[in-house]
């Protein structure tokens, strides 16, 4: 048995063998950002990659996150592979120019001269009680932009694969983690292993409704999945995204015609939002199969409040994707 | 006589342009070579020209920017670097894409928005990029070149010394104009490449105005901006931008010593736009007088009076090269008429690398496919 084993590790050491593996395969590859080197990184990700690779290849930068944006991304028109730390995504906001100006538009401006395989990486979403500036949900907000992809990894076995993938990935991709997942332990094999982009993983099967997700909220999906199981006898189909571009919209088509019910679960901001995007397409490929509008649940239009019961109230948590799957089969 | 020039208080501007002589012709560099930059000047005043021209025809659209006054700057900073030199540089690019060795049909139907332009028509006048020649664009948004143009320098140390562990021994040119020394990018970038010594050179082509704004009016310090390298612990020059041979030898020693120290420098390159700021400017903002004092002093102008005086060229030489030039820009002309509109497929084309969903991939534009034949 124990050689059959699979070793648990946290979600951060996940991203951290991510980078050092493809670091090792390709000496193109780097490590960008504030307090990534001696200070082991802000969130211990980066932990012990001075050491072994050297302050040539894990660099520390001053607070210029539009600068190091920028600079990464002209190091990647060389052809150079960087990976660029936002400490948190939040703070992206002020490199708005460099990331979605310059990364994703490049090769088109350049009529296919000039690509720009970079990686933009760090925390995505609520933190816990950081206040609306430093809790960003940037993935409604940069979605919207054609020539990046982004991925959103709900595990540690999910971070690794699609890490590697986005390193090796010849655009540019946002890769969102959470604060709140990093100490989550999961099952990672030592054998190396990618996981393609565009290929959502079904985390339940049910008959009754699905339920599409990504990142973090994936988890109170699942929660409310086995409370609607236990105690409304309904059995919902989760199913984790992945990657928002490329967005597997067949696994969720196949899965709403199945279910006919569908509810999206997405931590940002309703308008305009990863979520109105995912409901509007199941609304249009799966329109008579539907026994019931696509339901949503997202952050509470408001900017994110400090109390911790306010937080809460705010994000998406399992009460109220329970509630609105019982809406979705018209048991509310 | 002491001319005082209007509108423009700043002794920093004041004390260039003007109908001083040019420097001696640079020694140790063949004649042949200081008639291929003049005639490279005198293809982009020709280009330039004809650019308005068509532009007034609507055969241009969008926003677009002319080099004209500005062409010993682009002409003597190329001359300076090796063709291995990475280049970066803001909107004001076509003079650039020219001194660097793109064909003037390619320049002329990136503009015309036609399939031959170098970005096959979808960047347009702000984005003339050439990878042969290692042109990294033409940028539309103020000072954002100047962040990229510091990654550049950072990857040619990075391939140079990490990967290839030998020397860092390319620098690169990172231009930008007078208005986006306001921009807090520069600001940031100026310190990332002091730290981390980066072979990256800044040239701010200071014309004097952003738009109508000149520059004492939007700059701190505008009479001495060397002040501006110094809060990083960079070495700064000011050099004389309306004379092709003042740029040649400044920036060549400035490029070398940069080079061979692996550290970023800082150029206050002063020179001037005779015409408005894109073509819908009346510019209201300043002097005929002015102007007149700066195309005194022109530099296509000096450097003919120098090659004649030296025998390098006589009067017949340079009247059959501005013929050349003017055919060459026909030509392009022509040519840029004739080259195909995009097929709407490259609409979803140069996406992404990758095929999916609707994107179909990318491949490169026709111009740099006949350089590869
Ligand atoms: C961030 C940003 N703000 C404003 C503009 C509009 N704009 C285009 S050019 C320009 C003036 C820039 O002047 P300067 O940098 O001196 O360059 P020059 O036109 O003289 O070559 C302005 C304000 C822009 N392109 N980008
Ligand atoms: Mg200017």
């Amino acid at each position: 048995m124990s050689a059959t084993a699979v070793r648990e590790i946290e979600f951060r050491d996940a991203l951290r063998e991510a980078m050092s593996e493809e670091m090792r395969r390709d000496p193109k590859v780097f490590l960008l950002g504030e307090e990534v080197a001696e200070y082991d990184g802000a969130y211990k990700v980066s932990k012990g990659m001075l050491a072994e690779f050297g302050p040539r290849r894990i660099i520390d930068t001053p607070i210029s996150e539009n600068g190091f944006a920028g600079l990464g991304i002209g190091a990647a028109m060389m052809g150079l592979r960087p990976i660029v730390e936002f400490m948190s995504w939040s703070f992206s906001l002020v490199a708005a120019d460099q990331i979605l100006n310059n990364a994703p538009k490049m090769l088109y401006m350049s009529g296919g001269q000039f690509g720009c395989p970079i990686v933009f990486r760090g925390n995505d979403g609520a933190g816990g009680q950081l206040g609306s500036t430093h809790s960003w949900c940037v993935e409604s907000l940069y979605a919207n932009v054609p020539g990046l992809k982004m991925a959103i990894p709900s595990n540690p076995y999910d971070a690794k694969g699609l890490l590697k993938t986005a390193i090796r990935d010849a655009d540019p991709v946002f890769f969102l983690e959470s604060e709140r997942m990093l100490s989550m332990k999961g099952e990672v094999p030592e054998e190396e292993y990618l996981i393609p982009f565009g290929q959502a993983a079904i985390r339940r099967t049910g008959e009754d409704c699905t339920i599409v997700s990504f990142g973090r909220p994936v988890h109170f999906a699942m929660e409310a999945a086995e409370t609607l199981a236990a105690e409304d006898g309904i059995e919902c189909e989760v199913i984790d995204g992945r990657t928002i571009r490329p967005l597997d919209l067949d696994t969720i088509v196949a899965s709403v015609r199945k279910t006919n019910r569908c509810v999206v679960v997405d931590q940002s901001w309703s308008f305009a939002s990863v979520g109105s995007e995912v409901a509007a397409q199941i609304s249009e490929h799966c329109f008579d199969d539907l026994d019931n509008h696509v339901h949503r649940v997202h952050a509470d239009d408001v900017p994110a409040p400090y109390a911790s019961n306010l937080e809460q109230e705010m994000l998406p948590n399992p009460r109220k994707i329970r509630s609105a799957v019982l809406s979705a089969c018209y048991r509310a | 006589m002491t001319k005082t020039i209007p509108t423009i208080s700043s002794t920093s501007i004041r004390s260039h342009g003007g109908a001083r002589a040019s420097r001696s012709l640079p020694a140790g560099v063949p004649p042949d070579t200081i008639v291929k930059w003049f005639r490279d000047m005198l293809l982009i005043r020709e280009f330039e020209v004809r650019t308005m021209q068509a532009y007034q025809e609507k055969k241009i659209g969008g926003f677009c920017h002319v080099y004209i006054g500005q062409e010993a700057v682009a002409v003597g900073c190329t001359a300076a670097i090796r063709p291995d030199d990475p280049m970066i540089t803001a909107y004001r690019d076509h003079g650039h894409a020219l001194a660097r060795g793109m064909s003037s049909r390619h320049c002329m139907a990136e503009m015309f928005g036609k399939i031959g332009g170098c970005a096959k028509g979808k960047g347009g006048s702000m984005h003339m990029f050439d990878r042969a020649n290692n042109l990294f664009g033409g940028h539309g948004i103020v000072g954002a070149q100047t962040a990229v143009g510091t990654g550049l320098a950072f990857a040619t140390k990075y391939e140079d010394e990490v990967i290839n562990g030998g020397r860092s021994d390319r620098v690169t040119l990172c231009f930008l104009g007078d208005g986006a020394l306001n921009q807090g990018v520069l600001h940031e970038a100026m310190n990332l490449a002091g730290l981390f010594d980066l072979p990256v050179i800044f040239v701010v082509e200071n014309n004097g105005y952003s738009m109508g704004t000149a520059i004492e009016r939007g700059t701190t310090m505008a009479h001495d901006l060397s002040v501006k390298a110094a809060a990083y612990g960079f070495d700064a020059i000011e050099v004389d931008g309306m004379d092709l041979i003042a740029v040649y030898e400044d920036m060549k020693a400035f490029c070398d010593s940069c080079r061979a120290a692996s550290r970023p420098g800082f150029v206050d390159m002063k020179t001037y736009r005779y015409k408005g700021h894109s073509m819908s400017d009346p510019r209201k903002y300043r002097t005929r007088e002015e102007e007149e004092h700066f195309e005194s002093g022109d530099p296509i102008g000096k450097l003919r009076d120098v090659l004649l005086s030296a025998g390098v060229l006589d009067e017949a030489a340079v009247a059959a090269m501005q013929k050349e030039v003017r055919a060459e820009v026909k030509d392009a002309l022509q040519w840029s008429e004739e080259s195909p509109a995009p097929g709407i497929d490259e609409l979803y084309h140069d996406v992404y690398v990758e095929r999916w969903g609707p994107y179909t991939g990318t491949s490169l534009p026709e111009m740099l496919r006949e350089e590869k034949r």
